[in-house]
């Protein structure tokens, strides 16, 4: 199901040997086999040689069943000595305004029962509106914005609302293959109430051209499970001659701690 | 009874490095510290060579076998134990910590350090953990159903100053990782 390894010969992840062409052809080999299992895939395959980095870093054998223990079913506290609430604004981070379309993105974290997850740490990070990281390793020659850092950091609130406002990224070229460019997207870092929930993720913007092209996007190989990571643009959430706004909820993995504490306790 | 479906993860990518390390993010007490002890080892690849690019956490309990449920995690205060540091792995694929040896939550458990595994080129988190080595193991209910080879790769080893805990992410002595009900 998978593109057979003995055919990719640039294990190097710098090497951007193969054609978009090359890849497009291997993910397409790739999604034509899930479609034929007919089973539900929802996270993104740690094997999934398309994306060349993974190749000699995913696991090769079966993850092992774990029934959290009492510390798993716990996640560490973040409070308001952790987080500055101007943290979630990242373009007030400098003397001046960042370039670049000003933005703001919010929602909610829920569990997999769709209860908030509460005063809980989310941090983002992302390449500023021409498509640069502020980090020594973007080789990108595209401008550094003096007024952009591109780190933001919020608690949820007590309905598990989390609101950034920043600018939009670019998306920009990376060597695993020729010509090859991300989408546009923000990092997530999230947190829940259990150990087991922990997650990083990336969101995108609707309609992106390079969504099909993207071996990272669809290493989720699930139509439904990708779109879980596309923000959707919300006029409401847009405000008058300031900023353009988008609408994100992110769903965790069920909390086993509060199924217990609901079967025992309420 | 689970209702909605999880959101994919995705992978942090390279360029994490400014945004998510803080100060002392691997100081769950002060090096040096009484009672504190060296967490650390070398995270390899499947070629045998070290990833510089890797984010780990660590969640424990403390020496008393307690969890935590302290914030100040990313402004530490220097006495306050949240169980909970981050750290990347420098340009040698190490990483290091500052801990106490965590104690066990229940009876005929062995206490153990939860770990989270991010990095470039891991197209999602994973999730191990790291056994302090001692009799508890032999009668632990994870390691018990693991063959023996792979147990092994769960157990962190004593040196001078702690522990130690190589993570292997592919090939041979490949590291335990672990899925939860759910996922």
């Amino acid at each position: 199901m998978t593109a057979p390894h003995s055919t990719i010969t640039d294990t190097d992840p710098d090497s951007a040997s193969a054609s978009q062409a090359e890849i497009n052809a291997e993910m397409a080999v790739i999604e034509t086999g899930y479609l034929q299992t007919g089973v539900e895939e929802s996270q993104p395959r740690l094997d999934y040689a398309p994306y060349r980095s993974s190749l000699l870093r995913h696991p090769t054998k079966d993850l092992h069943h774990a029934d959290p223990e009492a510390l798993e079913l716990w996640a560490p506290v973040f409070g308001e000595r952790d987080v500055h609430r101007l943290e979630s604004d990242l373009t007030i981070q400098h003397n001046g305004d960042p370039i670049g379309e000003r933005m703001v993105i919010t929602g909610r974290v829920l569990d997999g029962d769709g209860r908030p997850v509460r005063h809980q740490l989310v941090e983002i990070w992302q390449a500023n509106s021409a498509g640069r990281y502020v980090h020594k390793r973007d080789q990108h020659h595209a401008p550094l914005d003096p007024n952009f850092t591109g780190v933001g950091r919020c608690l949820t609130d007590a309905d598990g609302n989390y609101r950034f406002t920043t600018v939009k990224p670019g998306p920009y070229p990376w060597k695993n293959h020729r010509n090859a460019w991300r989408p546009a997207h923000i990092h997530f870092s999230l947190f829940g109430t259990d150990f087991t929930q922990r997650m990083i993720t990336q969101m995108y913007f609707p309609g992106d051209p390079l969504f099909a092209l993207d071996p990272i996007y669809q290493s989720i190989t699930d139509q439904k499970a990708r779109d879980r990571l596309v923000a959707a643009y919300d006029h409401d959430v847009t405000s008058h001659e300031w900023a353009t706004g988008y609408r994100w909820d992110i769903v965790l993995t069920g909390s086993q701690r509060t199924q217990f504490e609901n079967g025992e306790e309420h | 009874m689970t209702m909605l479906t999880a959101t994919p993860g995705q992978t942090i990518g390279p360029f994490y490095g400014y945004a998510l390390p803080f100060e002392r993010g691997g100081e769950l007490v002060p090096a040096g510290a009484p009672g504190a002890i060296r967490f650390h080892g070398t995270v390899t690849d499947g070629a045998g060579l070290p990833v510089p690019d890797v984010l780990l956490e660590i969640w424990q309990a403390d020496a008393d076998g307690r969890v935590p449920h302290t914030a100040g995690s990313l402004h530490r205060d220097g006495w306050t134990f949240t169980g909970w540091g981050r750290v990347s792995t420098d340009d040698e694929g190490h990483f290091s910590f500052s801990t106490v040896e965590p104690a066990a939550g229940a009876p005929g458990r062995a206490p153990f350090i939860a770990i989270t595994v991010f990095g470039r080129g891991l197209l999602n988190r994973l999730f191990t953990r790291a056994y302090v080595p001692g009799p508890a193991c032999a009668d632990d209910p994870l390691l018990s159903g693991l063959p023996a080879d792979r147990r092994d790769t769960l157990i962190a080893a004593r040196d001078a100053q702690g522990l130690r805990f190589d993570i292997r992410l592919q090939g041979e002595d490949e590291t335990v990782f672990l899925r939860y009900p759910g996922q």
